[in-house]
């Protein structure tokens, strides 16, 4: 069994806005394994980016607040780290790509710098040695040409090679944790098939974990191992990839894997859809936040919060129904 | 392709849009977005209309509707040539033909209420006004399943599933015949997408409209078209019944694209094989000679670069522009 390197115990992160404080993150926990491609999944709002931001201290504070919890990297909470200390994981041990690579990149600064920073910052490696592993890096992840291409400004890639730039940056220090926030969301889907397809070379051969943060439950299928699905800013279902598909036990993950239209399905049936809207948070949840929109909901739902329980092996659910038999659980 | 007279056909359709530069203004180019498109959509049909970003989907959409005035080619409505006509004719065609937008936070007038932009067509139009007007308003916003007492409110008051269903309200108000929905759900939440989607079903249903809907997302294309064209820089590589499309597709952009797309069930996407495409889109301002695809095609061979490829029929019905369609049927 591999070794657990991130551990995230009840994090809770709050902002505070002109309507009033909004509970994006209310006490989440899960682990990470070394190696392991683990995919977080939800709609906006549902607190996946906010709580990856909240680990690596990337939560603008004002308006932001981390207010509870710990997240153990090696044995130490990262929570608790000085701003230097933080900024030498950053970055390093811990990176992070985002969705947009249009505005990833500093438009004046060449791909070389952009590329090389973090070599001479975090490996404090010489000019010339960055430029080097910066070339490296660019062939590494499929751009041709890539001594020459250093020089270029990134309004000279297109959104595929930039966001390729950025998935070179985010790997350059050879990091144990990859943390992927939508990385090919504004992308076309033969590019996405592209980067998805670079991204699992890259973790065959280099062996690190990925954090993989998306709301398309297709991509998750064939990249990750185990999947989180996150609702309200909590965790209302985690299991092994083939469990969730298979056997999917919150109303929730059961009524957004029925309502997503399929490639490969061929008769025109009427589409599942969950009706209402997903929840903005001003008060931390009570009761279960799903149950407004739930067609399983029983009197429970609306006066407690289910906690994320073992249903099977592997397999965790918040749900104080069973949705086989419509009953309360146990 | 069909024996009936078709709702919508569009013939060579071109639309290039200028490039100026210098003081002079001088044109020094041309982004040539579509390039010679032809299509029929019969009425109650839904065709999809799918390709990646830039390969002139949206502008054929805008082109059929008059929003952008084509640079050659024709288009027929019933029959009568839209290109040709102007002013007040047009205007009276602009009834039956409706468009649904992308992002509903930037479509409507923030500064509109809910009743005054469903209600905006009508009077325009000046087919309804005062209580009537009010009347067909509440009447149109519990069609498309918003509570009629909306009226009175804001854009802002509302979510992202709720603005596209004003829209789509505004978009049934005069009783169109043909609607283009261009990307009308790929700004909403995976469970809102759903939602729409019934919607925009039922309402074809219950009015026998006729869609052609412009989308990316070839999942949702599969579910809601009865027929679907492909499009890569600017020219519609193959054309099909959508089943015939989806498991027999011809053409080798096509057959990548279909194999890019992620399949929400692990134990599929683990039997899949990905044909990866190498490079970007070429850009429309200056395509590749012969087949436009040639640049990134797995198949490619000389020829492709000397001779474009036209688009012929192969099977009934199944359309396919490449030289090499007929040995490309493996996959």
């Amino acid at each position: 069994m591999a070794e657990t390197i991130l551990d995230v115990r009840d994090l809770e992160t709050r902002f505070r806005t002109p309507d009033g404080v909004v509970h994006a993150v209310n006490g989440v926990s899960f682990g990470l394994k070394e190696g392991e491609t683990l995919g977080v999944v939800g709609e906006s709002g549902c607190g996946k980016s906010v709580t990856m931001l909240s680990l690596l201290r990337l939560i603008p504070s004002p308006p932001g607040e981390i207010v509870k919890g710990e997240a153990f990297f090696h044995g130490r909470d990262l929570l608790k780290m000085s701003d230097e200390e933080i900024r030498a994981v950053r970055g390093a041990q811990i990176s992070m790509v985002f969705q947009d690579p249009m505005t990833s990149l500093n438009p004046v600064i060449t791909i070389g710098q952009q590329l090389a920073e973090p070599l001479l910052l975090h490996l404090r490696m010489s000019r010339k040695e960055a430029e080097t592993r910066a070339a490296e890096l660019l062939s590494m992840v499929g751009i041709p040409n890539a001594r020459e291409r250093l020089k270029d400004y990134p309004h000279q890639y297109s959104g595929g090679m930039r966001q390729r730039v950025m998935i070179a940056m985010a790997l350059s220090c050879n990091p144990q944790i990859l943390i992927a926030d939508e990385p090919t969301t504004a992308l076309d889907v033969t590019i996405q098939a592209q980067i998805i397809d670079l991204v699992k070379r890259l973790r065959d051969n280099l062996g690190m974990a990925i954090i993989w943060i998306t709301h398309d439950l297709g991509i998750i299928a064939g990249l990750a191992q185990r999947v989180i699905v996150m609702y309200g800013g909590l965790i209302i279902e985690e299991a092994e990839v083939k469990e969730l598909y298979a056997n999917p036990q919150h109303p929730y993950t059961i009524g957004l894997l029925k309502s997503l239209p399929r490639l490969d399905r061929k008769e025109r049936t009427r589409l599942y859809s969950i009706e209402g809207l997903p929840p903005i948070l001003y008060r931390k949840p009570q009761a279960c936040p799903f149950a407004p929109r739930c067609s399983y909901a029983i009197e429970r739902c609306w006066q407690e919060n289910p906690p994320l329980d073992v249903v099977a092996p592997d397999h965790r659910v918040a749900c104080w129904v069973d949705p086989q038999t419509g009953r309360s659980r146990a | 392709m069909n024996t009936s007279e078709p709702l919508v056909r569009v013939e060579n359709l071109v639309m290039h849009f200028p490039i100026y530069r210098g003081v002079i203004r001088r044109q020094v180019g041309a982004v040539r977005a579509v390039d010679g498109v032809t299509f029929d959509i019969q009425g109650g049909e839904t065709l999809g209309l799918v390709g990646e970003s830039g390969c002139g989907k949206t502008t054929v959409g805008r082109t059929i509707l008059q929003l952008y005035r084509p640079t050659a080619g024709k288009v027929y409505f019933m029959g009568t040539d839209l290109t040709r006509l102007k002013g007040e004719e047009l205007r009276r065609m602009r009834r039956e033909m409706q468009m649904i937008f992308q992002d509903p936070y930037a479509s409507l007038n923030p500064r509109m209420t809910i009743g005054e932009i469903v209600g905006e067509p009508l009077l325009v139009h000046g087919i309804a006004k005062g209580k009537e007007l009010e009347d067909r308003v509440a009447e149109l916003l519990q069609l498309v399943k918003l509570n009629p007492a909306f009226a009175s409110r804001y854009p802002h008051e509302f979510s992202g599933g709720q603005r596209q269903r004003i829209g789509i309200a505004r978009a049934l108000a005069l009783n169109p015949k043909f609607i283009v929905c261009d990307e009308p759900i790929s700004a909403l939440d995976v469970s809102i997408q759903a939602q729409v989607i019934n919607l925009l079903e039922e309402l074809q249903e219950k009015f026998h409209l006729t869609y052609l809907f412009v989308a990316h997302d070839l999942s949702v294309v599969r579910h809601i078209s009865n027929r679907v064209a492909v499009m890569y820089l600017g020219i519609i590589v193959e054309i099909a019944e959508k089943n015939e499309l989806y498991e027999h597709p011809l053409h080798p952009y096509t057959q990548a694209l279909l194999s890019a797309v992620p399949i929400p069930d692990p134990v599929a996407e683990a039997q899949r094989k990905r044909i990866i495409l190498e490079g970007d889109v070429p850009s429309p301002v200056n395509p590749p000679s012969g087949c436009r695809f040639r640049t990134r095609c797995p198949i490619a061979r000389p020829i492709c670069a000397e001779q474009v490829p036209q688009l012929r029929e192969l099977g009934s019905g199944h359309y396919v522009a490449c030289h090499f369609a007929e040995n490309s049927a493996v996959a």
